[in-house]
């Protein structure tokens, strides 16, 4: 068993309304940002899972995220493994 | 009769609940911490508004996961009368027992003001002492009430005259100013497909006093209490 790192991205549904995308891109184009073609909003959940290798720290990933960590209706996610072992107490 | 109110850490509607009930509508009611595993034998149970669990990850998320709210599913399962209330709404769909989801009110802010709800069926059990059509006032206090769910589902509800209260203005239409996040269709209310589970953004118990500015929730209450004697066992 080792500690894998494993970042969790959840943004809303394409094609759904995001207010807060929205309300971020005003922002940047009043703050003078031009050519930004669109701004989604959505959280990161950073995780250090105990697991055997990173596939099954990933497969874990998944069944959180299915159970509570995203809502199908609204969220999609996105798992990445941002690093292999995390070395103990690190 | 006795109606449970759950206490999740973070409602603060939870004692308006129990106020309207015992002391407006006189009936027993009783408190019921998230982390009970038993209902008591309650007739009915409240999902009171608040911000359980702080609104972390999503509104409603983790409270859907409390020891009592396994309960709460086999009592909604059962055909036990279950009425959430603005985050109780929220837990109710988290937990499947309502479709769709909550999403952040369309103009980004928290909407904390009166709105006028349109009865659009009368013929539930927490809805039968008001008229179809009825216009009833009452606050709402909520930064997720913007009601989403899919196309095939919205048609479902308005086909089976499920949508129980829609945002609408004080002459009853539903003009855009009319919909204070963004909802889909105008809900303010659904119901589950059996009829016995309400979700509802609006907060009917602190609209049960004159002295609270208006008394139209306090139908929501009598029905249901009214729909409990009904159906109660005979006395032996």
């Amino acid at each position: 068993m080792s500690r894998h790192r494993v970042e969790v991205l959840i943004r809303p549904r394409p094609g759904l309304l995001d207010p807060e995308g929205k309300a971020i891109h005003h922002a940047l184009a009043s703050l003078g940002f031009q050519g930004v073609e669109e701004v989604r909003g959505g959280k990161s959940v950073s995780l250090e899972v105990e697991a055997k290798d990173p596939a099954e720290a990933r497969e874990r990933a998944e069944e959180m995220c299915r159970k509570l960590l995203a809502n199908p209706v609204m969220e999609d996610y996105e798992i990445q493994m941002a690093g292999d072992d995390v070395p103990e107490g690190a | 009769m006795k109606i449970s109110v759950i206490t999740f850490p973070g409602s603060n509607c939870d004692y308006d609940c129990y106020k309207a009930l015992r002391d407006v509508v006189g009936v027993d009611a009783e408190f019921r911490w998230h982390k009970d595993r038993e209902l008591g034998g309650a007739d009915a149970v409240i999902l009171p508004g608040g911000f359980s669990y702080g609104d972390y990850l999503r509104a409603g998320s983790i409270a859907r996961f409390s020891p009592i709210m396994e309960k709460v599913v086999e009592f909604a399962a059962d055909g036990g009368p279950v009425l959430g209330i603005c985050n109780g709404f929220q837990i109710l769909c988290e937990a499947g027992l309502l479709p769709g989801a909550l999403l952040r009110n369309e103009g980004l802010t928290f909407q904390s003001h009166d709105v006028h709800l349109r009865v659009e069926n009368a013929e539930t059990l927490f809805t039968s002492g008001y008229q179809k059509g009825q216009v009833l006032r009452m606050p709402i206090a909520h930064g997720e009430g913007n009601y989403h769910a899919d196309t095939e589902t919205l048609s479902r509800l308005e086909g089976d005259g499920r949508i129980v209260f829609r945002y609408v203005n004080a002459e009853g239409e539903t003009t855009p100013w009319a919909n204070p996040n963004g909802s889909a269709h105008h809900i303010a209310g659904i119901l589950n497909e059996p009829g016995n589970v309400l979700g509802m953004m609006p907060h009917p118990e602190r609209a049960v006093e004159e002295i609270l500015g208006s008394t139209d929730g306090l139908g929501i209450f009598t029905s249901l209490v009214e729909h409990l004697s009904a159906t109660a066992p005979a006395p032996s």
